[in-house]
């Protein structure tokens, strides 16, 4: 019944899930053999022993299975609660990758640069954290065999994190209704040997990694422009920005993460840093997601105060 | 105190009856109103509370002189209204005809403003799309909130003053015998005027020093 | 003291024809549509509902008949996706939400507390305007162009980028919304006003206590719907960028506002189902609900915690998973009122005096059906089981369970019921517990195999699927054909019993309630007489078969 189980993840899920299928199983063949009992039992015309039954005998009975019932969901609600928390931290050296969806396909964004359509090549055992935007409606990125599924928004970036610990393809659905094509945005994430992966990795054309072209679009986009030794336009220095609190007009700071950084690429306005005019143009319509994708991997990558 | 007599709708059989029935059912439809409002409300506050510079300089641009001008005749309005309610149960019917009118003639004067404040926020390109005029996040949403809560607003005002022109329509002769009827207007007038209370703070007093 | 004695009831086949009801008081067809007599209202809006029912079933038809097929062979993606969307609007709103309360519920809730007449009878009659308003926009936006949002209308595909009727359907049913709030406040005020001499709170039959839980749902979670949807409206008519995220909006704000509706809904559609399950077994056992205060607490706790628990709809939308506990916490709480009522009717058959009738087969199929349904919700209330589960046919068969196999088995039951008390007329008892027995395995043939398809990891609102679910879909398809019988027929021999059957004594089921106590079909101010209750509800009495004439009205006999 259940899907080959790819990922450190599933088999919990998987005990989980059984676990409940027996107390299930159990309350409701509980439940129906009293009603067959009863029902033949008592019904009418039997000579069965019948009359009143005492309201102290009854109040007990119902208290009983009241906190009896409490208690069991209560152990299912800490268990799958604990199966929960032990997924929440992350793996510092996951590998991260970037999703695209749109209506209605997956576009996949490797680190070093490999473009994938419907499709995610991963070596097996590692860490895979996946950073999701929608251009459009909400989707939903899930993979059965790693019993995970993550909504995938427009104008945030949402996670998703496993590992995957088979080889072999596993389908790749979309799962929040998207549309005219919703049943057809699938794919398969194909999960190799680490060795398979980097002969497939080095086997991609070989463009530049996401930095690489972020650079690039960091100069053609006219970032550079305004954001490196301008002396016409004061703009804040990007260069190590990425994870460093940044303080606002008005007060407070807030955290320079691919949230921020995408905010400040298509809404500059909103998040003004202190002692900054709000004078940067938007970036809606002119830099897509996938740009915004290379140029946060490109800011990430910087380091030192110094232009580049 | 015996109360006055009353004509009895189906299936009431005496005044007092009738009458706790018809506000009970119209408290409750007042709750009603409040959880419709309250959706509208937890837009405003999402949107303030995530983008609250842009809400906050949106905000500064409505008006705050037609805001407190409608303020004032929407709160005589209801001034009048419990008058006349009360004139009704007494009795006195010129003194509540008088009142229903009074009533009447300050709501329509609260739409006749809302009308020329429309037209100046239209001019000041405050609505929402293409031509708006701040680009900053969260000034939209003030205005998004704006328009729909007074349209909103606008279209309940209006609902009340149908429902406190049916009572002009009762006869002179009948009318002391409808005080119940009077009470229940008087109570759906009382919530427009509470929603515009609780909105004009909301609307008005945001972002100001 | 003496009190006015109901009519001595007369024999099975004793009755003058022609004699005054409801029914005969008035024939023109204005006496129907400007009336204000609460059971002739309750008539209309039955009409509408069956006129829903079997459009919200052809749709489903329709979508059992293409999932045959991998491929789908007679509709474009479009197409599909338009039929699942009319399935589910004119199912929930239009069917589900008013089906029991708008008709049993104003047919017999007023009169099994004694009273003639509802609270507001002309507000009664205008909601029923209000439904058919709300219809008729519906009907018209899902019929000539289609919605294909899903019932669930998320932003932003519902507010930027579907190209339907989306407009026209909000409109639609925000209409029919008011026709809810309406209903809720009357039913409300009527039982707190309007009960009968010496009917206590505690003496309250559970249908009613379910009509005033349900009713105090409908009136707080309803408003929130109407706003939802003049949200979504305003957004897609006048571009107010309120869940649009490119100019500032939140799209999970429509979730919160839409699902804190959505989910109370449906407990406004199974709690009615629970009072009706419980008049029916109480009677056919012949017995007490057995822990009658538990069963009226495990009500109310559903009615409030039913608000609690929206946020179990969006454990996958990128909330955090410290909210995502909280509410995976109070969904598992909820779920201890549900179990509860479960033991306590199978407590009820009990030391009973069972009759399987057609109303106690729908009731007993109602028991089973509703244990699997909620059970498996305790999968979907677990976080790490609702990611991989939710959006999958699991909760396709979940909530099916609940509202097909549960709401709407009880809907035959209550049906089946009060036919003789509305009708003045039995219905062919062989051909209705066929009936029953028909729609519990086709049923369970339909839909189980649903369970196993989400599974699978076979997602919901699919139109092509891949080649592996093809076996478990046909199956489903196939139990979808007896279902269907199972519901045609009982259309044929109730509509043969208006014509046919044989007239009805007052009470065919020797029955407690107070609606048992005056002629099938009733006078138009329900009784001939007063009412004074003098004791709690459901004396039956088990030692032996149960006297002809129990009552309310009576003292209890000794066991």
């Amino acid at each position: 019944m259940l899907p080959i189980a790819a990922s450190t993840y599933a088999p919990r899920i998987d005990l989980l899930f059984w676990l409940m299928v027996a107390i299930s199983g159990a309350i409701i063949l509980l439940v129906t053999t009293l009603l067959v009992w009863f029902s033949f039992k008592y019904r009418r015309g039997t000579k069965a022993k019948r009359g009143a039954l005492m309201t102290r005998f009854t109040r007990e009975v119902e208290i009983t299975w009241t906190v009896a019932t409490f208690f069991t969901f209560v152990f299912l609600f800490w268990w799958g609660a604990s199966v929960l928390v032990a997924t929440v931290p992350i793996p510092r050296h996951a590998m991260e990758i970037h999703v695209v969806a749109k209506q209605w396909m997956w576009k996949v964004e490797h680190p070093d640069g490999q473009r994938e359509i419907d499709a995610l090549h991963l070596p097996l055992g590692v860490p895979i954290k996946l950073v999701m935007t929608s251009q459009d409606v909400i989707h939903s990125f899930f993979v059965p065999a790693f019993r995970v599924k993550q909504d995938v928004l427009p104008g945030r970036y949402t996670e998703l994190n496993f590992t995957p610990d088979k080889v072999g393809t596993f389908p790749l659905y979309c799962a929040e209704y998207c549309g005219t094509d919703h049943s057809r945005m699938t794919g398969g994430v194909v999960v190799m040997t680490p060795g398979a992966y980097a002969r497939w990795s080095q086997a991609q054309p070989q463009g530049d990694s996401l930095a690489d072209r972020g650079k690039r679009l960091f100069t053609q986009l006219g970032c550079a422009g305004c954001h490196v030794n301008s002396e016409t336009v004061d703009a804040p220095d990007l260069f190590g920005i990425y994870g460093k609190p940044q303080p606002m007009t008005g007060g407070g700071f807030k955290l320079a993460d691919e949230s921020y950084l995408r905010d400040s690429i298509m809404l500059p306005k909103q998040d003004v840093v202190a002692g900054y005019a709000p004078i940067m143009p938007s970036y809606q319509g002119v830099a897509s997601e996938e740009d915004v994708v290379e140029l946060i991997a490109y800011l990430k990558q910087s380091g030192g105060s110094t232009s580049r | 105190m015996t109360q006055p007599p009353a004509i009895l709708n189906e299936p009431w059989r005496t005044p007092e009856r009738q009458q706790v029935a018809m506000q009970f059912g119209i408290w409750l439809f007042l709750a009603t109103e409040a959880l419709f409002f309250g959706g509208l409300f937890l837009f405003y506050a999402v949107s303030r509370f995530t983008d609250s510079a842009g809400f906050e300089i949106g905000a500064r641009e409505a008006d705050i002189w037609f805001g407190t001008a409608n303020t004032a005749v929407l709160m005589t309005s209801s001034l009048t209204m419990a008058i006349g309610e009360r004139a009704t149960k007494e009795g006195l019917v010129p003194l509540a005809r008088l009142m229903v009118m009074a009533t009447l003639a300050l709501g329509a004067t609260f739409l006749v403003v809302k009308g020329f404040e429309y037209r100046s926020d239209i001019e000041k390109h405050l609505v929402p799309g293409p031509a708006f005029k701040y680009a900053i996040r969260g000034a939209a949403q003030f205005w998004a909130f704006y328009w729909t809560a007074t349209v909103v607003h606008a279209i309940h005002l209006t609902v009340g003053l149908g429902i406190v022109s049916r009572l002009l329509f009762i006869s002179k002769e009948d009318l002391p015998e409808r005080w119940t009827t009077a009470i229940g207007t008087a109570l759906y007038w009382h919530l427009v005027d509470i929603v515009w209370v609780i909105l004009y703070p909301l609307l008005y007093l945001v972002g100001r020093p | 003291m003496t009190v006015a004695q109901p009519p001595h009831e007369t024999t099975l086949l004793g009755r003058d024809l022609g004699e005054e009801s409801y029914l005969t008081d008035g024939t023109t067809l204005m006496s129907w549509l400007g009336t204000t007599d609460h059971k002739r209202i309750a008539i209309l809006y039955a009409v509408g509902i069956t006129f829903f029912f079997f459009l919200g079933g052809a749709a489903a038809t329709l979508i059992r008949l293409e999932l045959i097929s991998p491929a789908g062979r007679m509709l474009t993606n479009d197409e599909y996706n338009r039929t699942f969307t009319l399935h589910g609007i004119i199912m929930v709103w239009f069917f589900l939400v008013p089906s029991i309360p708008t008709t049993m519920g104003n047919f017999v809730l007023p009169m099994c507390i004694g009273a003639r007449e509802v609270a507001f009878p002309r507000i009664n009659l205008f909601s029923w305007y209000l439904f058919v308003v709300g219809g008729l926009l519906t009907f018209f936006a899902l019929l000539f162009g289609g919605v294909d949002t899903g019932w669930t209308f998320y932003t932003p595909f519902s507010t930027n980028y579907s190209n339907s009727n989306v407009l026209l359907a909000a409109a639609g049913i925000f209409v029919t919304g008011f026709s809810s709030i309406a209903t809720g406040i009357n039913f409300i005020t009527t039982i707190h006003m309007l009960r009968a001499k010496g009917m206590t709170w505690m003496r309250l039959p559970l249908f009613a206590w379910a009509m005033y839980a349900v009713s105090l749902v409908m009136v707080l979670a309803t408003p929130v719907l109407a706003i939802t949807l003049l949200l979504v409206f305003v957004e897609r008519a006048f571009g107010l960028p309120i869940f649009d995220p490119r100019f500032g909006g939140d799209p999970i704000l429509f979730q919160h506002l839409f699902w804190f509706y959505s989910h109370p809904a449906v407990y406004i559609m199974v709690l009615p189902a629970m009072g009706v399950v419980s008049e029916v077994i109480a009677c056919e056992a012949r017995r007490r609900v057995f822990g009658y205060e538990f069963m009226v607490y495990a009500m109310l706790m559903i009615a409030v915690v039913g608000f609690m628990v929206w946020g179990h709809h969006m454990f996958v939308s990128g909330e955090s998973q410290f909210a995502n506990l909280v509410f995976s916490f109070l969904s598992f709480v909820i779920a201890v009122p549900s179990a509860i009522k479960v033991f306590n009717w199978t407590g009820t058959l009990y030391r009973g005096q069972i009759r399987f009738s057609a109303p106690m087969l729908y009731a007993l199929g109602f028991v089973g059906l509703f244990t699997i349904g909620g059970l498996t919700g305790l999968f979907l209330a677990s976080v790490p089981l609702d990611i991989d589960l939710t959006d999958t046919y699991f909760v396709v068969a979940h909530f099916h369970y609940i509202m097909v196999g549960g709401s709407v088995s009880a809907f035959f039951a209550g049906l089946h019921f009060w036919w003789p008390k509305i009708t003045g007329r039995l219905y062919p008892e062989r051909f209705a517990q066929f009936a029953a027995i028909t729609m519990f395995f086709g049923f369970n043939f339909t839909f189980f195999p649903q369970f196993i398809l989400g599974i699978e990891g076979m997602p919901r609102r699919y139109h092509l699927y891949p080649q592996q679910f093809q076996a478990l879909n046909v199956t489903s398809s196939l139990g979808a054909v007896v279902l269907a019988f199972a519901y045609l027929f009982p259309l044929f021999y109730l509509a043969w019993s208006l014509f046919r059957g044989e007239r009805a004594p007052n009470n065919p089921w020797d029955a407690t309630g107070l609606e048992w106590q005056t002629r099938s079909p009733p006078p138009t101010r329900n009784f001939d007489f007063d009412p004074d209750v003098r004791a709690a509800p459901y004396g039956y009495h088990p030692e032996h078969n149960a006297p002809h004439e129990v009552s309310q009205t009576h003292e209890p006999q000794t066991p």
